[in-house]
């Protein structure tokens, strides 16, 4: 195994994840439209940013809860999709509820409102969700997703479980159970009695209806997260962390790492964005101030237009310019050795200025990544 | 400067895209602001915030942890503040003991509609009324989540209609919209998608909340490369025009030049158009990128020496 496309092999379904605002939508993208645009499968990519420029440049300004297609000249077929958590929350209980009625009494549900449209967690537990709902549908060989930029770092692999765990709580059912029998759990009294202070009557009203209700879509629920949560268990399904060489992300990222071993699942691959490029190196950048130095000011400010002071304020900058990058250069370079010293295969990327502005170049970024070379352990 | 200073608030929330660096911009900040001799809480929102780690913390408690005279940090851990909550409120000291409410308050943190957002604001709001600290600083969540936090006192007040809570909320949401009190301090980086998340934040706070936006502040800006003809020169010889270094290149020297030109230039672009969206409704503040830290000096230090003029 030595470049990026390989350590992610067969895989069929790819999940990109990673501390927020480091490239993980772009690389996520990226990547699908160049195996599209190689290979002939059938690529979704799946994100939860909103990333306009993106859109524009895979030339599908709407990208929506439903997948649509890229128009892409390669052997594959590329469709793209954006999480919309709402539409999807509805569809899900549209999709698991008995009945049309009740369906609609939850959606209607002040609670349920709330927590779907305001409270953070739940677009985890959708995100996941999704993934299961798009993966039942068969159109596709290979699911690139991106994860919510959680700082919480793997909430959404947590997710299905904690919807499972807390249905099946013991709590849920104390909650119910005063309105479901006329029986009040001796239990559930100081808790009714706490509830009722803090809260209020017309509240726990509220939430007791609300919960009722979800109560019906119980073994539903519990069923899906299961099946969620063995999806991401498959041999099939890859993980590529992605960073950014800075010390929060790369300590954000690390700790993703642990992580996700921790639990077994497995890793393709770390993605180390945004690095300096490789033609920056003490090397090119001492043969460049060396010619700088050797030159005769007067004749580079004629050649420039310029007076002789202009031209050495200009040299002298440059200077300074060229030897903090190159350094910065050196520096992430070593880190990414660093890291490579780990069981995770390590990959670095250069973006450039603007380079996802286009179909071009975001194939040519996802190209570079596909063929990006693990970083040896002693480089 | 005719904007209010933003250390004569009492509470500020920082928050922004992930990745922006908040975190530093709200350790900076706390920094600053102890430095001119204010006593600052430093509170983070999030288990897994680096605010710890920034003042040499391995571990952050709910217990406020003393850097120095004027500066405290801690965590806003939602099951302590409930217990907080309920042993002032309530008078219940030994809740957390009852096994029953153990899960209670498990469920309650975790899983009611908006009870972390209404516990952490409760707590802040608490801070600020007992006036223990001249001003609270809340590494907040990002961009995507705060809006859910600062709407949350309003939002439960929609749905609890009689109860503690209820007599509870109305005092927050005075402090909230207060403007003299409480403002959002919205961190960016000049790249396109921190910008269109920020003019995304800022358009939902007016709508969902009355809560003041303070400060934008535009962290890593890149540094000037240069000015007029100098700037002209290197453009020039970046562009490699023959006739200038006969046929030799310079290698390195002109990768990083055309970096560091088109970085600055990407960066000024994206500052107009936050600008423009801004007006003159609140200070935007630049924040030099750091790239690297001097020895025995701190990220936060570095961060708290440039915004010194601009918090005053």
């Amino acid at each position: 195994m030595s470049t990026l496309r390989e350590s992610f092999g067969d895989c069929r379904i790819i999940v990109t994840c990673g501390p927020g605002g480091i490239g993980k939508t772009t690389s996520a993208a990226a990547l699908a439209t160049a195996i599209a645009t190689n290979e002939p499968l059938r690529v979704l990519v799946l994100t939860v940013d909103p990333a306009r420029r993106l859109a524009d440049a895979l030339g599908v300004p709407g990208i929506g809860n439903e997948p649509v297609d890229v128009k892409l000249a390669g052997v594959g077929t590329l469709s793209v999709a954006m999480l919309d958590p709402r539409a999807s929350w509805d569809a899900l209980i549209r999709r698991q509820a008995a009945d049309e009625e009740t369906a609609e009494r939850i959606l209607q549900n002040v609670l349920y409102q709330n927590i779907t449209r305001r409270f953070v967690q739940s677009h985890d537990y959708i995100a996941m969700e999704r993934l299961h709902e798009l993966v039942g549908r068969g159109q596709w060989d290979l699911i690139v997703v991106d994860t919510p930029p959680t700082r919480n770092a793997l909430d959404f692999l947590d997710a299905p479980t904690r919807m499972a765990d807390f249905f099946s709580s013991r709590f849920l059912k104390w909650i119910i159970a005063p309105t479901r029998s006329s029986v009040t759990s001796l239990a559930a009294k100081p808790l009714t009695y706490m509830a009722d202070k803090i809260l209020g009557n017309q509240f726990l009203t509220d939430i007791t209806e609300f919960f009722l209700l979800l109560s019906s879509l119980y073994d539903g629920f519990v069923e899906r997260a299961r099946e969620v949560e063995s999806l991401l268990a498959e041999e099939s399904t890859k993980f590529l962390i992605v960073s950014t060489p800075e010390p929060i992300p790369t300590r954000e990222a690390t700790f993703f790492n642990e992580e996700l071993q921790k639990r077994s699942l497995r890793i393709g691959g770390w993605l180390v964005n945004r690095m300096l490029p490789a033609s920056l190196n003490l090397t090119d950048t001492s043969t460049g101030v060396a010619i700088l130095a050797r030159e005769e000011m007067a004749q580079i400010a004629d050649a420039l237009g310029v007076d002789v002071a202009t031209a050495t304020a200009a040299r002298d900058r440059m200077v300074a310019i060229a030897e903090e990058y190159t350094t910065v250069a050196e520096r992430e370079r070593a880190q990414l050795a660093a890291l490579a010293a780990g069981e995770t295969p390590v990959f670095g990327a250069f973006t450039a200025e603007g380079e996802i502005d286009t179909l071009q170049g975001v194939t040519s970024f996802g190209q570079r990544l596909l063929s990006a070379e693990r970083v040896l352990k002693f480089d | 400067m005719a904007f209010t200073p933003l250390g004569s608030r009492k509470l500020l929330f920082v928050t922004g895209k992930g990745g922006v660096g908040k975190t530093t911009v709200a350790t900076g900040l706390a920094r600053a602001l102890a430095d001119e001799g204010k006593s600052v809480l430093l509170i983070a929102l999030d288990k897994r915030s680096e605010v710890g780690e920034a003042f040499g913390l391995t571990k952050l408690s709910f217990e406020p942890t003393k850097i120095d005279e004027h500066l405290s940090v801690m965590v806003l851990d939602t099951e302590a503040a409930l217990q907080e909550y309920l042993k002032i409120n309530l008078r219940l000291p030994i809740v957390a003991k009852l096994g029953v409410l153990a899960n209670a308050l498990d469920f309650l943190a975790n899983a009611a509609p908006g009870v972390r957002e209404l516990l952490t604001i409760g707590k802040l709001c608490y801070e600020v009324r007992e006036k223990h600290y001249d001003i609270i600083i809340a590494d907040a969540p990002a961009t995507g989540h705060i809006v859910g936090y600062l709407a949350a006192p309003e939002a439960i007040n929609s749905f609890v209609r009689v109860g503690l809570i209820r007599n509870q909320t109305d005092w927050m949401v005075e402090i909230l919209h207060d403007p003299a009190q409480t403002g959002v301090v919205a961190v960016t980086t000049p790249e396109e998608m921190p910008i269109l998340e920020t003019k995304q934040l800022l358009a939902t706070l007016a709508a969902e909340t009355k809560v003041a936006v303070a400060a934008a502040v535009m962290n890593r800006m890149p540094d000037i490369v240069a000015h007029g003809a100098t700037l002209s020169a290197i453009d020039a010889i970046i562009d490699e025009r023959p006739g200038i270094f006969g046929s030799e290149s310079l290698q390195g020297v002109v990768i990083a030049n055309q970096l560091a030109v088109a970085r600055r230039r990407e960066a000024e672009h994206q500052f107009t158009a936050l600008r423009e969206v801004v007006g003159g409704t609140f200070p935007i503040i630049t924040q030099p990128n750091i790239a690297v830290v001097p020895e025995g000096s701190t990220m936060a230090r570095e961060v708290a020496n440039s915004l010194r003029e601009e918090i005053a």
